[in-house]
């Protein structure tokens, strides 16, 4: 279907007939200083005019006299939390008088996914979720509680018409604007949104939008307008054989310097909307006769993550930065054919300490000619 | 179902402390009933049964070692006792009170005390594992009874308990909570502290005052001085780690890496 044109006043319009076509509606908005994802059903709800500020160590907002829905960059969580959850029940299991396999009975606990759109999907975000799809949906072993949430998902994307310090999406091909991967995309121009749909879903929601054919004019003012906002972006990724570099690089001094630097909290992972590392876990009544079986959100900054035969293998902060890096930005490509970053940012600003991931990658490849803090 | 099986006798025993992480084990509510038919408990004084030198299976012990006496009653338990775990702060690090061990505790006795000939104590308020070997340890000031159920339960299963030591902001990070280091350059203790208790304070928007105490790997040096940078004085920064668990090798590094701005007072 071609690019449409929806007014600004019709931005309503989305909501409701997402709504009316069974979808609980998540937007973005602002709570405890900070742009996220949760439950809209008014645009008035939606972040207009703000802008992030994000740099090393930090994240702030800030209001314009800009009209836009759309301003801003990026929150701390991408679409992350809503398919790989941080706690998930997994299974669980009843000890029982009569003795049925063992007296046992083990019950699957996978999710009665609520069908979920998301507004406001950033383009980093969708190159994330399409990473995480064929992590956990095409690989061999399909993992049914990822599905059951990912099968529910309608996302609405927009192209980013600004960008913040920490962004560097253009550099790993990830933004600032889209070409696939969602149900809907909309490009946020000063007179209104171009609108097209990726999927037979978004069609069908495009279909009952009061929208009219985008003029040229206007695909060359969105066009135009993404490109802008690449070239905003002053960090960036080396990109020539940076997995080689890598490897060649573990006895690099400077993880010893960037350790010194580390908090080794993991809040880097995450907010990754890549990662995907977890530990298992077993909640049991206190009577013993029954159990749940959790997976959650773990961490190659944990000492648990590493651990075989009672030892951890990855004990200091050192041997756990290049462990994220190493497998983000190396052996990422072996596994899945590409790098598991895709230039958001949120490992910088996020960062209580400020490292600046990029900056240190490209030091560790041979750059040291970089950006300005 | 009927089972010859004996069920394992428990004590709790306290030492110097609030009496606070006791409680946690009182506001189980409907699971202290279930607990009682799991266990005997043999010795629990705040909550009534008194058996302080019975053999038991686990001790769970509260409180730091601050007199010659309770070294005493402390080497006899560990003897009766096949686990000794202990119970918070002061059980596991030496509690608020090991600020003593940085000062002359003669001296602020005669200072404080009329006749001072009449206490006994120890210079120092040690952790349990000072004086005798602990099998597992639970941290927090107090401790959260989830935790605590959570061991219990895994004991009567017969394996090891397992020891979460990842930082606050892993819990953090999974309640999607926002960082209000990162939003607001609060001065969260979050980074460099065990989790345990839910990732609760920055949950409402207060900093993390490391009630936990150290997290493995952590990174005190870095973590003050990016408070440095936030504004924070040296004094306040160190204030910050010598706390509740100032006794502890990670925190009280504090005492050399910040010098006291307020002159020479402890």
């Amino acid at each position: 279907m071609a690019v449409q044109f929806l007014a600004p006043e019709s931005l309503q319009n989305l909501l409701t007939v997402l709504e009316a076509s069974g979808y609980q509606v998540m937007g973005p908005q602002l709570s405890e200083g900070a742009i996220v994802y949760d439950h809209i059903n008014d645009v008035a709800d939606l972040p207009r005019g703000i802008e992030t500020l994000q740099k090393p160590g930090s994240y702030k907002l800030q209001q314009t006299s800009s009209t836009r829905f759309f301003n801003w960059a990026n929150g701390p969580a991408a679409l992350k939390p809503l398919l790989y959850k941080a706690r998930q029940a997994l299974w669980s299991c009843e000890q029982v008088a009569q003795a049925v396999n063992g007296g046992f009975v083990f019950k699957d606990l996978v999710p009665q996914a609520v069908p979920t759109a998301v507004i406001g999907v950033r383009p980093c975000d969708i190159a994330a979720m399409l990473i995480q799809d064929e992590h956990f949906i095409q690989s061999e072993y399909c993992d049914p509680y990822y599905k059951a949430e990912r099968d529910a998902l309608f996302t609405v994307a927009v192209n980013c018409s600004s960008c913040a310090e920490t962004c560097f999406c253009a550099s790993t091909g990830d933004g600032p604007s889209l070409d696939d991967g969602y149900d809907l995309l909309m490009d946020e121009l000063d007179s209104g949104f171009l609108i097209r749909a990726g999927s037979t879903k978004g069609e069908q929601v495009l279909k009952k939008l009061p929208v009219t054919a985008a003029s040229e004019d206007l695909t060359a003012m969105a066009a135009e307008q993404s490109a802008h906002a690449a070239e905003k972006q002053k960090r960036y990724l080396l990109d020539e054989n940076m997995h080689a570099n890598l490897f060649s690089q573990l006895d690099n001094r400077r993880w010893h310097d960037i350790a010194e630097r580390c908090l080794s909290c993991g809040n880097c992972t995450s907010v990754c909307p890549t990662c995907f590392c977890h530990r298992e876990t077993e909640q049991a009544e206190l009577d013993g006769q029954s159990t749940r079986h959790f997976r959650e959100w773990s961490s190659c900054f944990n000492a648990d993550h590493s651990v075989m035969h009672g030892h951890s293998l990855r004990d200091s902060s050192e041997l756990r930065y290049r462990q994220w890096m190493l497998h983000k930005l190396g052996s990422w490509i072996y596994q899945y054919g590409r790098s598991g970053c895709v230039g958001c940012g949120r490992c910088i600003a996020w960062c209580p300490a400020g490292i600046d991931f990029p900056a240190e990658a490209n030091a560790i490849s041979g750059e040291v000619e970089l950006w300005e803090a | 179902m009927t089972t010859s099986t004996k069920k394992p006798r428990v004590s709790v025993h306290k030492f110097a402390s609030c009496s606070g992480c006791q409680l946690a084990f009182i506001n189980m509510g409907e699971n202290l009933i279930k607990l009682t038919e799991l266990v005997d408990i043999v010795h629990f004084a705040e909550a009534g049964p008194l058996g302080p030198d019975d053999e038991v299976d686990i001790s769970f012990i509260e409180g730091s070692i601050t007199t010659p006496h309770d070294v005493e009653r402390l080497e006899k338990i560990r003897e009766k006792s096949t686990f000794v775990i202990t119970v918070g702060a002061c059980a596991t690090s030496g509690g608020i009170q090991a600020l003593k061990n940085n000062a002359d505790s003669d001296v602020w006795m005669r200072s404080i005390y009329a006749k001072p000939e009449y206490i006994s104590s120890l210079s120092t308020s040690a952790a349990i594992k000072n004086h005798v070997k602990v099998d597992f340890e639970l941290w927090g000031c107090p401790v959260d009874v989830k935790q605590m159920l959570a061991v219990v339960r895994q004991l009567l299963y017969g394996v090891a308990p397992l020891d979460i030591n990842e930082k606050v902001c892993q819990e953090c990070k999974r309640k999607n909570t926002v960082c209000i280091m990162v939003t607001k350059g609060e001065p969260c203790m979050g980074p460099v502290t065990r989790t345990g208790c839910g990732a609760l304070c920055p949950s409402f928007g207060a900093p993390c005052y490391a009630c936990y105490g150290p997290a493995e790997n952590s990174n005190v040096k870095l973590l003050g001085e990016r408070f440095i940078g936030l504004g924070l004085d040296q004094n306040v920064v160190k204030r910050k780690f010598l706390s509740i668990h100032n006794a502890t090798p990670a925190f009280a590094e504090a005492k050399l890496l910040w010098s006291d701005t307020e002159g020479a007072q402890q």
